[in-house]
């Protein structure tokens, strides 16, 4: 289909203010009379609050307040706290202190006096199954989101049963399998069987996550760092325990969040209940660096096993996985249930056993990280696919490709279909771009001390949600505004997904207004803006709402110039006769009529089935212009995958441990891509990230002291602009996901796992198959596995360097 | 402890060397000397150091600048490493100090960091670094040497209670070109090597240098005694940029018709202190430049090591980069 915006490039309204520093981020707001507030962190891994003295701090100058965990709203178990009497990792907030400077305000937090009693602690999730071992919290040792607080502990057998190295697999929190497990292993041709450990780390998003809020009018207006705008009301409303309506939401711009500031968060609202204590003042409070590192979620470690046969052609026949998943003190995320479906899809194996445990720790809160779990199994996985290639004497892409999923593809514990799966295409088209054929001959041709290994892998997300809400509103000057719920995350999605408005309508993109950003500006409910679905989700709600005023422009033009709606269409500022186009009305004079006729025309009625907080946002533009405002309901039938596949050659030097990559080629299959600079963008930021994953990122655990030791970028390291190619070819498929009404599919976090599995095959392919079965990948692994000398680590420990 | 904020200090500026050594006198114990300020201002914003007065020393003009003499160069302590990665008299007489310093940090710090500033920082040890009360801190114990500790970065050789190591991309360079430290106070002034200004654990275990309250360094001197020789310098980290050393090494051999006559050579982040590696200088003195001497020397190199738990690959490490001075240079 033929579109005048979508697959078009444009700028996004925002990017002068980001490249100016125009923008205004939380930290940036200020108010008059505005005060700050700064945190205190526990110093210990898990302690209980006996005391609190805050007699020395109450005389710094300009010390306004203390507020406490019995101050805030408290939540059941295993949730995030606000603020905690018992923490349960170090730096987690107990207090938050007020005063009128931020420096009197970290002195007066610095004075205050805890007496803490020490409660046992555990960094190592399989510290914890085994029996009689440290709990993380007093009350459980297992628990994730719907999966309820518990204890579950191992048997000593269970871990003497395990081979050496290899994970014991006690009772697991929860399971699910299909097909003929035990009879496809016994059909198989090859089976392997290995255990691996992935790090948790931080996300490090460049912006910490400071917020700013006050009370007016009995309304909370809070600033806040979100990837979401809308999503986020109801969550924060309950952090601050008050009715939705109460709440004023601006998120307008967001240093970077990577699935940790997709969802309401606890911390946000610490400045709000200082506020209220200090009679609505304005409370700033500023978030440092190692606070992020502390309480801004982390990506949860895997310590994992995977059995998996295959037959002679490569086919999976079998696979047996099994997760620990290292979930922090609280709820956490789900990273080992989607390590589970995402093998499922991206391997489609005939027959699958799943099984899995949270297990809680001591350590940062965990919250999904870009690929939360498809991702840790991609970088997990594709090293074994890679093995099992070279036993069976198979090249590495037919192997992928013989397992890869195409439209028959079947999803997760219930075998479900997917709206489109184009893998093998990505698979064909990246190996002609990388020229595997030709490349692949380089394996191990050494310079000196360096070697050269070439890699392949693949990773999964889902990329779409439906059943959200679209609102577009013409106003009498002709402009359209599209109303969006989405925040910005930094993906351009809120601007991209409003383009299917404008684009049903045939809309000028000059005369469309964004509106976004702050909820008064009559924000529709949207799913928030994580797991790769704003793309798929917001283009289906933009284009039914477009799709609405279409229809209610036609209405009003058949009303005012006789006629059926149906014997007129639209252009980009008029509505006219298909027979006779000299019969128009003008976009300007529709939504002039259109308020004059009120109703369902200017939003005065609206759909029933549409979220309360849609309602709200249409009722505060209602009467103001011409409103398109509904559910999307079109079909979905099964998952959206969003697909990815990278190729690269590294070069590895043996002496040193240095990875370099020298060739990147990544491949989405992401359906149409609406915003073509932005998509390539998108998989060379993922890809970098996944650069950091494979090679260098991870949280260092002292065990004995229950504490991190690298909470700062430096000693986290990120990947930088010199250690990754000068360039990497991005392309995608291009295939339209017919589910979506402009053929759009999500893609934003497997771009990062492909990446990062495909490194860690190259790695393995130069050092002739060497398994690590670990990430990352540091240079001390790579120089003592040259050597020949054993590893620092300990099988299975959490920790790696 | 809440960290990442900043405690207020009493800042004073001098515009001379003698003026900030009465400034430093007047000021007591309680006062740190600053320069770039990339290492001073981590310590203050983690807010483990806070000093009463700081004495930002970055602009006084005469400790700026590279002056050559007749026996060789001068450098002023307040000269930035930028300048030194570009300066070509450095580049074609003393490349050895130029590669060095290009391998400090990252572009943007080393415009703002200096040569003194950069052999006179602190150590990198995690545990010393988060403010944990560690023998260097002036407590009881060391945090990074018990059986769990995690110290794949901490050091080899010679642990005196403290295991932490030398950061330093450029000292080893200046060891091996047997640079001269110019230190001022108001006692007077004090040349000494190089290879003395670093000290280590057993010597004295709050500090990596010599310097002591109320000195400063002004001056680095490379004399020309190992101008134009064969140099090699080579850095491994974990990344390519913003990052210290997990093993460097810094060499100067002088060369002819294939025989070395005469060498000096220093690893770094394997000690306190840079390590000179004298068995090695003996061993290559008189010896051919070729496969058996790497092969002897990087064996020699690594005797007495004593790794922890997680740094061991530091040995095979310091052996190739060993190996690799006499192979690639």
């Amino acid at each position: 289909m033929a579109y005048k915006l979508i697959g078009k490039d444009y700028t996004p309204p925002d990017v002068l203010a980001k490249v100016t520093g125009k923008a205004n981020y939380a930290e940036d707001m200020r108010a008059d009379g505005m005060v700050f507030c700064r945190i205190l962190g526990s110093p210990m891994p898990h302690a209980r609050v006996k005391n609190i003295d805050i007699s020395e701090a109450k005389k710094v100058k300009g010390f306004l307040a203390v507020l406490t965990a019995d101050k805030v709203p408290s939540f059941p178990p295993p949730n995030n706290p606000i603020l905690n009497n018992e923490p349960r990792f170090v730096g987690e907030p107990i207090l938050a202190v007020a005063a009128e400077t931020e420096l009197a305000a970290a002195e007066a937090v610095n004075k205050i006096k805890l007496d803490l009693e020490p409660l046992p602690f555990v960094t190592d999730p399989l510290e914890s199954l085994f029996p009689r071992g440290p709990e993380a919290r007093t009350n459980g040792n297992v628990a994730n989101v719907r999966l309820k607080l518990q204890k579950i502990k191992w048997s000593a057998k269970d871990f003497a049963s395990a081979g050496e190295g290899q994970l014991p697999m006690g009772k697991p929190a929860e399971k699910w399998q299909f097909g003929d497990l035990e009879g496809n292993f016994k059909k198989s041709d090859l089976v392997l069987d290995e255990t691996f450990v992935t790090a948790g780390y931080s996300h490090h998003s460049m912006e910490p996550r400071s917020s700013m809020a006050y009370w007016q009018n009995g309304k909370c207006y809070l600033f806040g760092s979100a990837q979401s705008q809308q999503f986020m009301i109801f969550g924060l409303s309950r952090y601050l325990g008050i009715k939705p309506p109460q709440l004023v939401y601006n998120g307008a711009f967001c240093g970077g969040g990577f699935g940790s500031k997709g969802a309401p968060y606890a911390e946000m609202v610490i400045p709000a209940h200082m506020s209220k204590l200090l009679g609505g003042k304005p409370v700033l409070m500023r978030v440092s660096r190692a606070e992020e590192f502390a309480f801004g979620k982390g990506r949860p470690g895997f310590q994992g096993r995977l059995k998996v046969g295959f037959r002679k052609d490569g086919r999976i026949l079998a696979a047996d996985l099994y997760i620990v998943h290292d979930n922090g003190p609280n709820t956490g995320f789900w990273d080992f249930r989607n390590a589970g479906s995402s093998f499922s899809i991206v391997f489609q194996p005939e027959a699958m056993r799943w099984q899995g445990i949270s297990v809680l720790t001591n350590t940062p809160v965990r919250g999904p990280q870009r690929g939360p779990g498809e991702n840790q199994t991609a970088a997990a996985v594709e090293p074994i696919i890679a093995k099992a290639a070279r036993e069976l004497g198979l090249d590495q892409v037919a192997i992928r490709r013989i397992n890869a999923p195409d439209n028959n593809a079947k999803y997760g514990a219930k075998q479900g279909p997917v709206t489109s799966a184009y893998l093998k295409d990505a698979l064909d088209k990246g190996a002609k771009l990388f020229n595997w054929d030709e490349k692949k001959k380089e394996s191990g041709k050494k310079n000196g001390s360096k070697v050269i290994g070439v890699g392949v892998g693949s990773a999964y997300h889902s990329a779409g949600a439906a059943g959200f809400d679209g609102l577009v509103r013409i106003t009498p000057d002709g402009k359209l505004h599209v109303h969006s719920g989405a925040g910005n995350l930094g993906t351009y999605s809120y601007a991209d997904t409003a383009r299917a408005a404008a684009e049903v309508l045939g809309a000028k993109w000059e005369n469309v207004i964004i509106e976004r950003g702050d909820s008064r500006k009559g924000l529709p409910f949207v799913l928030g803006q994580f797991g790769s679905n704003s793309l798929y989700t917001q283009t289906r709600t933009n284009w039914a709402a477009g799709l609405d005023a279409k229809a209610k422009l036609q209405e009003i033009a058949a009303k005012e110039l006789g006629g059926a709606a149906g014997d007129y269409d639209v252009t980009d500022s008029k509505v006219f006769n298909k027979s006779n186009p000299s019969k128009s009305i003008s976009w300007a004079q529709a939504a002039k009529k259109a308020i004059e006729m009120g109703g369902k025309y200017s939003g005065k009625e609206m759909p029933k089935d549409i979220n309360p907080i849609t309602k709200w946002a249409t009722a505060s533009i209602a009467g103001s212009g011409l409103v398109g405002v509904t559910k999307d309901k079109r079909p979905k039938k099964g998952v959206t995958p969003g697909l990815v596949t990278a190729f690269v050659k590294v070069e590895v030097d043996t002496e040193t441990g240095k990875v370099e990559v020298l060739d990147h080629v990544e491949i989405a299959d992401c359906g149409v891509a609406v915003h073509p600079a932005s998509l390539n963008t998108q998989i060379k930021g993922g890809a970098v990230m996944g650069y950091g994953m494979a090679l260098s990122e991870r949280y260092v655990f002292d065990p004995k002291l229950g504490m991190s030791l690298n909470g700062s970028l430096h000693e986290s390291r990120p990947q930088t602009i010199l250690d990754i190619p000068a360039e990497m070819t991005v392309d995608n498929v291009g295939k339209p996901d017919t589910s979506n009404p402009v053929g759009a599919k999500g893609v934003g976090e497997p771009v990062q796992g492909a990446a990062t599995a495909a490194i860690l095959v190259a790695i393995s392919d130069a050092l002739g198959g060497h398994m690590f079965n670990r990430t990352p990948v540091v240079p001390d692994m790579i120089i003592n596995a040259a050597a020949g000398r054993p590893q620092s680590y300990k099988p299975l420990a959490v920790n790696t360097q | 402890m809440l960290r990442d904020m900043m405690s207020t200090f009493e800042l004073q500026q001098p515009s001379s060397v003698a003026d900030a050594l009465a400034v430093l006198k007047k000021a007591g114990s309680d006062s740190w000397v600053m320069a770039g300020g990339n290492d001073s201002l981590t310590w203050f914003k983690d807010r483990v150091k806070q000093p009463k007065t700081v004495v930002d020393i970055s602009g006084i003009s005469e400790l700026k600048g590279i002056r050559e003499g007749a026996n060789g160069l001068e450098i002023g302590s307040l000269t930035s490493l930028t300048e030194i990665v570009n300066n070509k008299t450095i580049k074609a007489k003393f490349s050895l100090l130029s590669d060095s310093a290009a391998k400090v940090a990252s572009p943007q710090i080393r415009n703002t960091g200096t040569i003194g500033g950069n052999v006179s920082q602190d150590t990198r040890c995690w545990y010393y670094r988060g403010g944990l009360p560690c023998y260097r801190a002036g407590g009881n114990t060391c945090y990074a040497d018990t059986p769990t500790a995690m110290n794949r970065e901490h050091t080899l050789f010679n642990a005196s209670r403290c295991v932490a190591v030398s950061p330093s991309d450029i000292a080893p360079a200046l060891v091996a070109l047997d640079a001269k430290m110019v230190i001022q106070s108001s006692g007077g002034t004090k040349v000494v090597d190089a290879e003395k200004f670093f000290v280590g654990p057993a010597v004295d275990i709050k500090n990596m240098t010599i310097l002591k309250h109320g000195d400063i360094l002004t001056a680095i001197r490379i004399p020309n005694t190992w101008a134009n020789a064969t140099f090699y310098f080579e850095k491994v980290a974990d990344r390519a940029v913003w990052d210290f050393p997990l093993v460097n090494i810094a060499a100067a051999m002088k060369i002819s018709g294939g025989t070395i006559s005469d060498m000096r050579v220093a690893v770094g982040a394997v000690e306190a202190v840079p390590k000179r590696l004298q068995v090695v200088e003996d061993l290559a003195k008189g010896q051919k430049k070729d496969a058996n001497l790497a092969k002897l020397a990087a064996k020699a190199s690594v005797r007495g090591a004593k790794p922890l738990n997680f740094n061991h690959f530091k040995i095979p490490l310091m052996e190739n980069l060993v190996t690799r001075t006499f192979r690639d240079s």
